[in-house]
């Protein structure tokens, strides 16, 4: 139980008065970073660094970690609000948060969101308090054949699931797998459907897309149907936090289910976005009636949230352990590491144990005072909803506008956005899905990065998915998943004449 | 009037520390807040460094505008580098470079070239190693060297970051060397390489020292030689036997390949020679700070500071090198 003393150690680091007040500051800026679309933690916490040069280390860890969590609570506020994520791995919360928000239970989704990030968060936390050196071993075992397996895991989870024409479906993913090409082909360096343009050179950004086509074409559709806002009935106070917690209670397994995908995806490390989609879309296969997902279930805003932060939180281990970051905000943090004078890797632990169990123990704290702030503030959020549309449509499209701006300081992404936006309405009006789309381009290169990386090491030879226990296994769960639809049909055939014979 | 106000600007330039400005060049200092570009995403080696001299310069209160970092990594760092191109006398914003100042316009044949920019100084410039798993078989790197020969063509397998850019340079001239082709793997970031070969998914790297120098000391790689003409001059123990005086060079041991990357600042095409002054006084500031030195030593850094011709003569010839090499390995775009 050396663990345990060590963590008591960190309490005492974290608890001092300067800690605690850049805590809360931190938490607070981050949950700003997060509701601006755009403005993801990666660059909050990468403008900041230069601040933290003075702090000590451990004092600067906790600024920054707590904007990284007051950056993952606060994307999920717009998702739900107005459709529009505000950062990407809170995409999968928009396809119930919203339809739950617009049907006047706002207040209700916002509390099962921020409660469902504390949990995962914790569990990732528990996760890493105990089982650090054990788990940097397990993120080692991830080649690019694991890594291209888990991203086909990701895709499968979540494909076949569409209502709808399977023509619309491939149709908006392959889009999205089109668009995701365009930019500098990573692996020969050639650039793909450039066109010599300077402005096509850094590719189309995901989240750029995705204010678009979701912030934007809601606006569009909103207008069309009569310049009001569904949700405005939502009931506001702070007892709709403890009902929604009596209700979020009757869903552990679902919560633990989650939680565990989410640390998986974010120490192996594939990342909060892969996870929230994946978490998402297992939910929905195991749920009674998959059809209902998309109209407003709470379990749809229970298993992204919590996948998505105890991905993020579990990201952070292999940044510390290994040296190599989870996420693009661990990448900022990573940087810091090194400019702080500490070196991430294997030593840490020992060398630095008090900045170690600092950062540790304040992400207990980080998530508990984060969870604190985030519902003390859900009806406020949840009364934005009865300011009239037209005052603050215009305020969402020029959030939309710096949003895009913010993710390449491009001014043609805002270009990019009113595209998508146009795009996102015709979408909507003849009845394409968008989220196929999207999980394309957020997967799309990076799935197609690590498959050419596999075969590159096995020189052509499709076996090396199957080469080890671990990547067998799972690319044979993603090739189930694949097959879902026709397995359980057959299934449904035989069970009958099953239960004939055995009668 | 007007003379005494040019001397009464001088005679300020040269109380805030601007004194080695020739009295006869006019002072010049920024007049709003600098921009300073790197052409690489967030979190790796450049843009480590651009935030490093960032804080070192809002700490020590080196300018009395602030500094502003902006990644521009589209197109292997094209993007960075043609947003300053098409700045000509905006002298509020500076770039960082890496190798891609020669690779990138090579193999993508985007129209630029570090003639298109205003040399300002070399900050550093940031060594090679190669490394291995700790338990693998050679000890030297002529027994590596060895072993891909007789392994055969692309038994071994060399992972680096990006594509025709340095990593990969330096695998093509090791190939050379070896007489048998290796398999390049190309990977996103320095850490994710470093890993890979820690979990031994590929054989090989020629990470920076400051990417694998933690698995070094936990003792899952071993450094074989490192890719400059002398040794390195850190000569601190990094593990209980080695130090990073230790590690021979490669031509040492019998492959003869020397390739050092340029970590300099650039600015926009037409700045006048007070401007490039005052980048190059400001930076000399930076490197006399104890945190860049201790940067300097975390990561086995050359730690070469050059300007004016020098600078231009230097950069010269390591754009013709490029070219040739770049050549050689068929990397060429056009």
């Amino acid at each position: 139980m050396h663990e345990i003393a060590a963590l008591m150690g960190g309490f005492a680091t974290v608890l001092e008065p300067t800690n605690l007040l850049l805590m809360v500051i931190g938490i607070v800026l981050g949950v700003i970073i997060g509701v601006l679309p755009g403005l993801g933690g990666a660059n909050g916490v990468a403008i900041l660094i230069p601040l933290t040069f003075a702090m000590s280390p451990t004092s600067a860890i906790i600024l920054l970690s707590c904007i990284y969590w007051g950056a993952l609570f606060g994307g999920a506020i717009t998702s739900i609000l107005f459709n529009i994520p505000g950062e990407p791995w809170s995409v999968a919360t928009t396809f119930d948060g919203y339809p739950m928000a617009q049907q006047g239970r706002a207040a209700q989704a916002l509390t099962a969101a921020f409660t469902s990030s504390f949990v995962g968060a914790l569990f990732a936390v528990i996760l890493i308090t105990f089982l650090a050196p054990f788990i940097a071993r397990f993120a080692l075992q991830f080649g690019p054949a694991e890594m291209f397996a888990v991203m086909f895991l990701a895709f499968c989870s979540f494909v076949g699931l569409g209502r709808g024409s399977p023509f619309k479906t491939i149709t908006s993913m392959m889009l999205g797998f089109w668009l995701a090409a365009i930019g500098l082909d990573g692996m020969t360096g050639q650039l793909r459907l450039t066109f010599g343009s300077t402005e096509l050179l850094r590719g189309i950004d995901f989240l750029v897309v995705v204010i678009g086509l979701f912030g934007i074409g809601e606006i569009l559709i909103t207008i069309e149907e009569g310049l009001a806002f569904k949700g405005n009935h939502a009931k506001i106070g702070l007892r709709v936090v403890l009902d929604t917690w009596r209700e979020l209670s009757q869903h552990w397994a679902l919560y633990l289910r989650s939680a565990v995908i989410g640390c998986w995806m974010g120490i192996s490390p594939a990342g909060a976005t892969p996870a929230s989609f994946m978490s998402y879309g297992i939910a929905k296969r195991m749920a009674k009636d998959p059809k209902s997902f998309g109209k407003g279930r709470i379990e749809g805003v229970i298993a992204p949230e919590t996948a998505a932060h105890a991905a993020g939180t579990a990201a952070l281990l292999p940044m510390i352990t290994l040296g190599i970051p989870g996420s693009p905000t661990a990448a900022v943090l990573l940087g810091g590491l090194l400019i702080w004078g500490l070196q991430p890797g294997p030593l840490m632990f020992v060398e630095q144990p008090d900045f170690v169990w600092g950062l540790i123990a304040s992400m207990y704290l980080g998530n508990i005072v984060g969870l604190i702030i985030v519902l003390a503030a859900v009806p406020w959020f949840a009364a934005i909803l009865r300011i009239p549309f037209s005052i603050i449509a215009p305020v969402i499209l020029v959030l939309c506008a710096i949003g895009a701006y913010t993710v390449h300081n491009a001014p043609f992404d805002i270009w990019y956005v009113m595209i998508f936006g146009i795009i996102g309405y015709v979408f909507k009006k003849l009845d394409y899905p968008m989220a196929p789309m999207v999980l394309a381009i957020v997967l799309g290169d990076r799935a197609e990065a690590s498959f050419r990386r596999s075969m590159l090491i096995s020189q052509g030879d499709l076996s090396i998915f199957w080469s080890n226990t671990l990547v067998a296994s799972i690319t044979t769960v993603a090739l189930l998943l694949l097959f879902w639809p026709a397995i359980s049909l057959a299934w449904e055939r035989i069970q009958p004449r099953l239960r004939y014979r055995t009668a | 009037m007007r003379p005494t106000w040019h001397c009464l600007a001088a005679a300020t330039a040269a109380a805030i520390g601007f004194g080695t400005v020739s009295a006869f060049a006019q002072a010049w200092e920024p007049t709003r807040p600098v921009q300073f570009i790197v052409p690489a995403g967030t979190g790796g080696g450049a843009d480590t460094m651009a935030r490093a001299i960032q804080g070192i310069i809002a700490k020590n209160n080196l300018m009395k505008q602030s500094v502003q970092v902006v990644n521009k990594s589209g197109g292997a760092g094209a993007e960075g580098f043609l947003d300053v191109k098409t700045s000509p006398g905006d002298p509020h914003k500076i770039i960082i470079t890496l190798s891609n100042l020669f690779t990138t316009p090579l193999g993508t044949g985007v129209p630029f070239n570090w003639k298109d920019l205003t040399p300002v100084a070399m900050l550093a410039l940031d060594e090679f190693v190669l490394w291995v798993p700790s338990d693998a078989p050679f000890k030297t790197a002529g027994e590596y060297l060895a072993a891909v020969k007789t392994g055969g063509n692309n038994k071994f397998k060399m992972g680096g970051t990006g594509s025709k850019q340095e990593d990969q340079i330096i695998t093509v001239a090791v190939e050379k060397a070896a007489g048998a082709k290796l398999t390049y793997v190309p990977f996103g970031g320095g850490g994710e390489v470093a890993t890979q070969l820690v979990g031994k998914h590929i054989d090989s790297t020629v990470n920076n020292p400051i990417e694998a120098v933690a698995h070094w000391r936990s003792g899952a790689l071993k450094p074989l030689c490192v890719f400059d003409g002398a040794r390195l001059p850190v000569t601190e123990k990094m593990t209980a036997t080695m130090s990073w005086n230790d590690i021979p060079t490669c031509k040492e041991s019998g492959l003869d390949v020397q390739y050092l990357m340029l970590r300099g600042i650039f600015t926009t095409p037409g700045a006048t020679a007070a401007q490039v002054a005052f980048y190059v006084e400001l930076l000399r500031k930076v490197r006399e700070a104890p945190e860049w030195q201790q940067l300097m030593k975390d990561g086995a850094f050359n730690p070469k500071f050059m300007t004016g011709a020098d600078f231009t003569a230097w950069l010269t010839t390591e754009d013709a090198r490029h070219r040739d090499l770049m050549r050689e390995a068929g990397f060429l775009a056009n």
